[in-house]
């Protein structure tokens, strides 16, 4: 399988993601420049984490228009998978793949530490090698990552299991005391209805390694070979 | 066409917590200013353009707010002024 990476001016986790995908999956990884208008036969794409663009104007406007996310709209249309992680994120949200938006956390401080995830949805080709309720261990690192979005929106995620991760503390309970950012409803991951596009603020490409002190995060990468296979 | 200068207010919208809002208005109570009631912290932005006229001038900029300025999600727009150059 073959995994796309692309980087914007200001990515800085395409390395982790593309080490993730190759020494630690054993797949095959891509380079994309914003700027290409070729996916290079990539099967899945990830948007890595940084601040593309310096944050300019808000995180995401404007790497939302690079030239290569028009084949990345295009890849996430034919229901074909594209992960944002962080910035990917909010890019994904900038770009209306995924709904809501990312704000600047609640606390006002650049959050940079290991947080509990609680898996809420162990049935998307992103999360099969995990099972509903399991904790892991991944790290965040972010300045805006308060998942917001109107009263509506987020019932229909609830409803739709479109809610992927949720920060927990470490006895797995939803407390606000766990949550890193002010995100509603403690939601640090979701796809998109047709379950093709996901987007989350913690970095499991980052927790890929016992030397960083977590593997839980292969088994997200796990998944999507495993989804193929089935 | 002529040239205008558009001046935008992009705002969080009201209801959607806003940290920086609060900080500022605890910084200001601080400093004594205890009328204070609330803050809100956005954006100015200041755009030359061309256009036929001051209207499609606004109208234009309005668009650019839809598109990209302001996030529809969180935030409300307005033009401030238009001012031909």
């Amino acid at each position: 399988m073959k995994f796309g990476v692309v980087t914007f001016p200001g990515s800085n986790c395409d390395d982790d993601a593309v080490h993730a995908v190759t020494d630690a999956l054993g797949a095959e990884a891509v380079r994309l420049w914003h700027k290409d208008h070729d996916l290079q036969g990539a099967e899945v794409i990830i948007l890595p984490g940084g601040f593309s663009y310096g944050d300019y104007l808000r995180p995401g406007a404007i790497a939302r228009f690079s030239p290569i996310m028009q084949e990345v709209m295009e890849h996430a249309a034919q229901g074909r998978p594209v992960i944002g992680l962080c910035n990917g994120f909010q890019i994904l949200c900038e770009a209306q793949l995924l709904p809501g938006t990312l704000l600047r956390n609640d606390s006002l401080q650049f959050r940079n530490l290991p947080v509990t995830l609680r898996v809420e949805n162990a049935r998307t080709r992103f999360t099969n090698q995990y099972a509903r309720g399991d904790l892991l261990r991944i790290p965040v690192a972010h300045g805006d990552g308060r998942y917001t979005a109107d009263d509506h929106t987020l019932d229909a995620l609830e409803q739709r299991e479109q809610v992927v991760f949720r920060y927990v503390s470490t006895t797995g309970e939803q407390t606000s005391a766990a949550n890193p950012n002010g995100a509603m409803r403690n939601i640090a991951g979701i796809v998109n209805g047709a379950g093709n596009v996901l987007g989350m603020m913690p970095h499991p490409e980052r927790a890929v390694d016992e030397l960083l002190g977590s593997t839980d995060g292969l088994p997200f990468f796990e998944s999507l070979l495993a989804a193929v296979a089935a | 066409m002529s040239r205008f200068r558009v001046a935008v207010h992009i705002v969080p919208r009201s209801g959607v917590l806003d940290p920086q809002g609060k900080a500022v208005a605890d910084a200001l109570h601080a400093l004594g200013f205890s009328e204070v009631q609330d803050v809100h912290v956005g954006r100015h932005l200041v755009i030359q353009t061309d256009a036929d006229s001051e209207n499609a001038a606004r109208e234009r900029v309005g668009e650019m707010c839809a598109r990209l300025l302001a996030n529809p999600v969180t935030e409300d727009f307005e033009i401030a002024s238009v001012e031909a150059l």
